[in-house]
């Protein structure tokens, strides 16, 4: 064994040297743009996508010639789905490759990571995926959706469209649904539904034997009040719940489940048979017609050269995310982060769907929220959306906790304020 | 694939063309009414949908109930030039339309020109409700209990007489019983209190939700103490045969979860616990299988595809196995470590290239239709893939079990595996054996593989959620042991399943884990130890 370890380090060693050289040949004179998402590893289904719509974006835009005179370059790293290795890969683009934005992360707990270090290094991120919110940085904008753009109208339109009474909110066991379910516990509460009515389940992470859970989800519903589940189930755990719900035959009439993590993509991967009508709740859907969105699916099939691959909201607001920054940079003159951040807040760009996204103060946008029901060919089919545009709201006002607390990086200056106490912590406490 | 889509729509088209021949699509006097109320569909929303789905139903039009499953099934479009309503058939972004007042075909169009006109859940179940009605006096005895289901749902006195009807002429036994519970569920509202009290007496052990709420309302609100009384008692009674079932049900859970881990676990059984060697690879030899299943449903029809992909998968796995084998772990005999890292590096190359080759994104494995649904036995109803892949765990262990104990290469890695320098003494070629069992025990993977497929995802990290779970089962059961292996998946699995109504998913399995290391320090060599020589070792 110990025989075979420096063989295995100089393998190692020259990867390394190899990576480094490749980063070094280019030239200078571009701008160079960072994609930190995971290409191998559990999290490589989701985040290979995000991949290549930056690098479209990129494209795109260097055909339009480029950025201030400059062509964009990409480099691309793999943090491997691997956490810490977020943080170090965060590092060396933001050290050694000197980028001047990085799109990346999906995982809450990889944005956790990577947050100090851009709060360090002074770097921008755009963090293009639905969170529990609970958080903002100078340093990041949060381009997916905040629970109020998500779960609040999704429970919103059960209780109010579909007349639901009773509620079951599962979840994968980690951060995001953790949080959004304590969030939507109080937020039901607050409308008045009792203790017995709401029950909240927690599995491991791709679990696949749900046979008991589903059986406890077919009982709590059957005590004759219409009954709903609220689904922060995460990726890979959904297809094996769906399939067991199919087979125990409860369908989306019987027992509707709102999932807030299963999209397109997702479904472009499952046998969508037994999911008709089952609903998720996005601020984006591929199926929703306007010419800006024909446009983007028409140039995604075009640079990914597969007629068959589906859009999803993380691409859209991927999307939103890098035309924002090139306004923002078109507005500075310059890619100075400093310049760069404080040029971001107020840009308007359009959406795919129709609308407008603007960046707001706290660093997050404002959104339509759809409600989309499952097709059988893995396409949703809108059938509510909110009358507006909802700014998206950082520290949710259902929780004890945050209920006081904003955010906002023009006239505060924080991402922590507490209106209360009148004090600023986290990031620029001092 | 490419050349596939031609020939498929040449014969949906064929088909079109063939049924406007048999039947040239006749003229119905209300054709007019009927398009003037779907051309209205266009612009309604789900409120104006409702309305105008009652109108259509009263209409006496044969294409009527064409047009509302088709709505239900999210199949009816707009087609904007020259503004009529079609319906779609096919997947895909070019589909083939028909008209849907007439039925005439209309050629192939890019679904992104066509408007499709929405439907939701409430305007399916409206639909469903509606068009079931109509099918209490069908020829087929299912589409008849969809009717009295409806009814069961929501009893609406007017619909008495057409049952009573109904059960004067019914001659199925299971629509008959239906039926009489139906109108027991009627004669709870009957003003008569003694008709009252043997209606509640009746309903005792129906379990639909919708019979339990009324009997809880008749035993908490009725006027008269015996209808309250025997309402009561027909409530116990119900009580009593749900927590029956709920028994059953958890056992035949635990059951399945059990074969599931069974099936993962029985190749490593063979290559861990017969030859000793720790193959992390595993799981991706499953994953492999499970691709295989995949690649088999590209070509054959799906009902088709299981048979086949479960030979394939063996041997395509096995093939792998033995490259493993005679490409690596063959150097690395009694050297674990080795063999653990080897093999753990094997997996992760496994995994990367299949990343590679068919995209890190998950591949959708249909189900077989004789394995979805339910399959009763008496009330208990249990899921048909579970129940399948049961019995498959059954067969493949008791196939493994006879290869091992009946067949020539068994006797020989049994002689192999207790004692390697007396089996060569004896003539054994041990290189040839060890190459052939770690096919075996890959190709039995393989076949797992195919298993899984049908109950979760199908992608690169397929084999990961297993290998911890297969080595478990193989410890816990007694390395080199098959029975064991049974005895300790079948007991694991229904401890998790008894356990989690108690204490959720998550609690669960780490009380099944500090369980299992607990005693693996009592009793190290786990349910049942090998004896003899080579436990000695």
């Amino acid at each position: 064994m110990i025989k075979n370890l420096p063989k295995f380090l100089r393998g190692a060693l020259l990867t390394g040297a190899l990576a480094l050289g490749a980063t070094l040949a280019h030239a200078a004179d571009t701008i160079k743009v960072g994609v930190l998402h995971s290409l191998s590893g559990t999290m490589a289904i989701s985040e290979t996508t995000l991949k290549d719509t930056v690098l479209m974006l990129i494209d795109a835009q260097n055909k339009k010639g480029g950025l201030l005179g400059k062509k964009l370059e990409p480099v691309v790293v793999d943090p491997a789905s691997n956490w810490p290795l977020f943080a170090e890969k965060a590092r060396e683009l933001l050290q050694k490759d000197k980028v001047a934005v990085v799109f990346g992360c999906w995982t809450s707990v990889s944005r956790k990571s990577v947050l100090p270090v851009f709060e360090e290094l002074n770097g921008i991120l755009f963090y293009p995926v639905q969170y529990e919110g609970e958080e903002s940085s100078r340093n990041v904008f949060y381009t997916g959706a905040a629970p109020n753009q998500q779960a609040i109208p999704a429970v919103d339109y059960l209780m109010n469209d579909l007349g639901v009474k009773r509620w079951v909110l599962e979840g994968t066991d980690y951060v995001y649904p953790r949080t959004t379910n304590k969030i939507l516990e109080a937020y039901l509460k607050s409308k008045g539904v009792k203790d017995e009515d709401i029950m909240i389940n927690y599995t491991p992470f791709g679990f696949s034997d749900w046979q008991s859970e589903v059986a406890k989800i077919k009982q709590f519903g059957s005590a004759g009040k219409k009954t709903a589940v609220v689904s922060t189930i995460n990726g890979d755990a959904n297809v094996p719940f769906y399939k067991e719900l199919g087979n125990q035959g409860l369908s989306a009439k019987d027992i509707p489940v709102v999932a807030f993590s299963v999209g397109e993509e997702e479904l472009s991967g499952i046998d969508t048979k037994p999911l008709v009508g089952h609903l998720a709740a996005w601020n984006y859907f591929e199926s929703i017609k306007n010419p800006a969105n024909d446009a983007f699916i028409k140039e995604w099939h075009a640079f990914i050269k597969d007629p068959k691959r589906v859009t999803n909201d993380p691409m859209e607001a991927t999307y939103i995310g890098f035309n924002m920054w090139v306004k923002a940079v078109e507005k500075a003159k310059t890619t100075d982060p400093d310049k760069v951040i404080d040029a971001m807040v107020g840009i308007e760009t359009p959406n795919l769907t129709g609308g407008t996204a603007k960046m707001l103060p706290n660093h997050h946008l404002t959104k339509p929220v759809y409600i989309g029901e499952i097709q059988a060919d893995g396409q949703f089919d809108v059938v509510w959306k909110t009358k507006g545009l909802v700014p998206g709201d950082a520290w949710s006002d259902f929780l004890p906790g945050s209920k006081d607390i904003t955010a906002d990086w023009v006239t505060l200056k924080c991402g922590n304020y507490n209106t209360v106490t009148k004090k600023c912590s986290g990031q620029n406490f001092k | 694939m490419p050349s596939c889509i031609p020939v498929r729509a040449w014969l949906a088209a064929c088909m079109l063309a063939l049924a406007a021949l048999c039947g040239s699509p006749a003229a119905y006097a209300g054709d007019d009414e009927l398009s003037a109320t779907l051309i209205q569909f266009r612009d309604a929303d789900f409120d104006g949908k409702t309305e105008l789905v009652e109108k259509l139903v009263v209409l006496d039009n044969p294409r009527v109930a064409v047009i509302l499953n088709a709505l239900s099934d999210s199949r009816l479009y707009f087609q904007e030039d020259p503004g009529r309503v079609v319906i779609g058939l096919g997947d895909g972004s070019e589909i083939t339309i028909e008209d849907a007042v007439t039925g005439a075909a209309l050629g192939q169009v890019g679904k992104r020109d066509l408007d499709r006109i929405t439907a939701n859940n409430r305007l399916r179940s409206l639909i469903e409700d509606r068009l079931a009605s109509l099918g209490l006096s069908s020829a087929d005895p299912s589409q008849r209990r969809a009717a009295i289901d409806v009814f069961l749902r929501n009893p609406d006195p007017a619909g008495v007489p057409r049952l009573q009807a109904r059960l004067a002429v019914e001659t199925d036994a299971k629509t008959r019983q239906l039926l009489t519970v139906a109108l027991a569920l009627a004669d709870l509202a009957n003003p008569d209190a003694t008709v009252r009290a043997k209606a509640a007496t009746d309903l005792g052990g129906q379990l639909q939700p919708e019979i339990r709420g009324r009997l809880a309302k008749a035993a908490a609100e009725d006027s008269d103490p015996a209808v309250r009384e025997a309402a009561q008692r027909a409530l116990s009674h119900t009580q009593f045969r749900l927590q029956m079932l709920g028994w059953a049900e958890t056992l035949f859970f635990g059951l399945s979860l059990g074969s599931v881990l069974i099936l993962a676990a029985i190749g490593l059984a063979v290559t861990f616990g017969v030859m000793g060697v720790i193959n992390m690879a595993h799981g991706e030899l499953m994953m492999l299988g499970a691709y295989t299943t995949w690649l088999v449903q590209q070509w054959l029809p799906v009902n088709w595809s299981l048979p086949v992909a479960v030979p394939l998968a063996f041997l395509v796995t096995a093939l792998v196995g033995i490259a493993i084998e005679r490409g690596v772990i063959r150097f690395l005999y009694g050297r674990p470590l080795e063999t653990l890292l080897a093999t753990f590096g094997i997996s992760l190359i496994l995994q990367q290239a299949v990343r590679t080759i068919f995209s890190p994104l998950n591949r959708s494995v249909s189900a077989p239709d004789w394995m979805s649904g339910t399959f009763a036995i008496g009330p208990l109803e249990v899921t048909m893939n579970r129940l399948v892949i049961l019995g498959f765990c059954i067969a493949v262990f008791a196939l493994l079990w006879l290869a091992l104990q009946r067949t020539r290469l068994g006797l020989e890695v049994r002689a192999v595996s207790q004692n390697r320098a007396m089996a060569r003494a004896m003539g054994v070629p041990s290189a040839r054996v060890d190459a052939l069992t770690f096919g075996l025990g890959s190709g039995v993977a393989g076949v797992a593989g195919v298993a899984l497929s049908q109950l979760t995802n199908v992608g690169p990290n397929l084999g990961q959620s297993y290998i911890v779970d297969s080595f478990m089962v193989v410890v816990f059961g007694g390395v080199g042991n098959l029975w064991g292996t049974l005895v300790a998946g079948l007991s694991l699995g229904v401890a998790n399943k008894v356990l989690e109504p108690w204490t959720g998913a998550v609690l669960a399995k780490i009380v099944v884990l500090v369980f299992l290391i607990l005693f693996i320090q009592k009793r190290p060599r786990g349910l049942f130890p090998q004896r003899g020589r080579a436990a000695e070792v």
